[in-house]
């Protein structure tokens, strides 16, 4: 209960932080959208390498990577905010104040979450806006929605044992750079049977590959890779957790 | 040498040993267009076959990126370390001496145009390495490290003139995302004769970056093309007259101040 508490305070200071404050707000919102003109516009005419075969068109496809990507981002964000809570000496006095300093990890997730929700719809409204056909059905589009939310959760949860291990905002590019790294390693442009030489190696290996083969499934209404997909960004998300957790410990050690 | 010369030469070499004291902007600058590169060389192979496009290698086609990428980073680097000298009140004690103004600029600018030059040396060594052989040959080498040098000038003059309105160096760090706004709206990772959308194509097409890229790409892929130099070349030499005009009257206005 008292976990609970303390994760609503951090969770409605953060979100208010966010929302009151354009310099925080808008770069969410304004990358992911962004990425996807620059992609999903610029790169149209890869939909038509031989080969190339998603039947709800080249957008779409792209969709799906920027979602991710907006989730991933969402949760290095929410990381900064925590580094800058640590530098500005709020976190020290959470981590006083707090009957159960848990809730506060907790808190600063289901901040994360509610602020990629946010992009998450702007970001669909706009797709839909411009065109973008969805071959899946409601319940495809909620896994697809699931899946980012846990990369979204794995994401926050890897931030935030950097910002608590480093406490201070110079941690941002140890933040960003991983996730900018698994992301961009993966098959942003083309699927993965169209990749070739190392790329198409590291790709095969990376656990957001699948992430993505299989929200690009959910969105052609043709679910594919489900288990391993959901596999992989759980197994992401416990990892990190165990991360933040150790990084919390470290928090509390360092006074 | 001059008075004015030797300014220029102390100020440069400053501002050249104060970018080498920090080797995060040194690495960065170097390393992000080659991450970039890799990523987009590997994950955009296949738009090699369609139909149309300029060359079977889209490292060589990409390669261009890195060298316009990283002259932009001399906004950044130019436009940072200016910002800290107003910050520290290096400017004012400099504008007590007999220092003429736009010596600060030249020296500044210069040791933005050395670290360009040597990111030009750079990428096109990782070019070659990996296998990039430029169409326009040895005399090509020439013409694009002339080229890269123009290139930083004029977006080194940008960052200064930013930092010379604005006095803040976070001010000139959040420049960065709007240049890499044109920077992807632009040919980057295709030709404009193949961009579908047509809106894209048009925003491509205003974007003066696209015509940066495709100078140098010209330089690699297809040997000597007068029209895509000489719109490199001419799009470069407004820049630059545009930018240094402004920064030297964001000078003045800054040295009238202090």
């Amino acid at each position: 209960m008292r976990t609970l508490a303390v994760a609503r305070g951090v969770a409605w200071r953060t979100l208010h932080n966010v929302f009151t404050n354009p310099s925080l707000l808008l770069p969410s919102l304004i990358f992911p959208l962004f990425f996807f003109v620059a992609f999903a516009g610029g790169l149209s005419r890869v939909g038509d390498i031989p080969g190339f075969d998603f039947p709800p068109g080249y957008t779409a496809f792209q969709f799906v990577f920027v979602l991710m990507q907006s989730a991933a981002f969402g949760g290095v964000f929410t990381g900064f905010g925590i580094a800058r809570d640590f530098e500005s000496g709020f976190a020290r006095r959470l981590l006083l104040a707090a009957p159960n300093r848990s809730g506060i990890v907790l808190g600063y997730a289901a901040a994360a979450l509610a602020r990629w929700l946010v992009t998450a719809s702007f970001l669909t409204v706009i797709a839909f806006a411009v065109g973008m056909d969805v071959s899946g059905s409601g319940v495809d589009l909620f896994g697809l929605y699931t899946l980012a939310a846990i990369l979204n959760l794995a994401a926050t949860l890897w931030a935030a044992g950097v910002a608590m291990r480093f406490r201070t905002m110079q941690a941002g590019p140890i933040m960003q750079l991983p996730v900018f790294l698994i992301l961009f390693f993966a098959p942003v442009y083309v699927p993965l049977s169209l990749l070739e030489g190392w790329i198409h190696g590291v790709a095969t290996v990376n656990p957001v590959t699948r992430v993505l083969e299989s929200g690009r499934g959910f969105v052609a209404g043709a679910p594919t890779e489900v288990g391993i997909a959901y596999g992989a960004a759980l197994a992401l998300a416990v990892g990190f957790s165990v991360w933040a957790w150790r990084g919390l410990r470290k928090a509390e050690a360092a006074g | 040498m001059t008075g004015f010369a030797d300014q220029v030469v102390q100020l440069s070499r400053r501002s050249v040993v104060r970018t080498l004291r920090q080797p995060a902007n040194v690495v960065s600058a170097l390393l992000f267009p080659m991450f970039l590169l890799a990523v987009n060389s590997g994950g955009l192979k296949a738009e090699t076959h369609l139909p149309g496009f300029p060359t079977n290698s889209f490292v060589a086609f990409a390669l261009a990126v890195p060298f316009i990428q990283g002259a932009l980073f001399a906004t950044m680097n130019a436009g940072t370390d200016l910002a800290r000298d107003i910050q520290t009140g290096f400017l004012n004690r400099l504008s007590l001496t007999p220092m003429r103004g736009i010596a600060v600029l030249a020296g500044q600018l210069g040791g933005v145009m050395a670290l360009g030059l040597l990111q030009a040396v750079v990428y096109l060594s990782v070019g070659l390495i990996i296998g990039v052989r430029l169409a326009s040959g040895p005399a090509g080498v020439v013409v694009l490290f002339a080229f890269m040098v123009l290139v930083t000038l004029a977006f080194g003059a940008f960052g200064a003139f930013a930092a010379l309105r604005t006095g803040s160096g976070e001010a000139v760090q959040s420049l960065f995302p709007v240049f890499f706004v044109f920077l992807f709206i632009s040919s980057m990772n295709i030709p404009r004769n193949l961009i579908d959308a047509t809106w894209f194509r048009d925003l491509a097409t205003a974007n003066p970056v696209s015509y940066l890229l495709e100078a140098v790409r010209s330089l690699i892929i297809l040997g000597w093309d007068g029209q895509a130099l000489a719109l490199g070349f001419g799009i470069s030499v407004v820049l630059v007259i545009v930018a240094l005009t402004l920064a030297s009257w964001a000078l003045r206005v800054r040295m009238a101040r202090s």
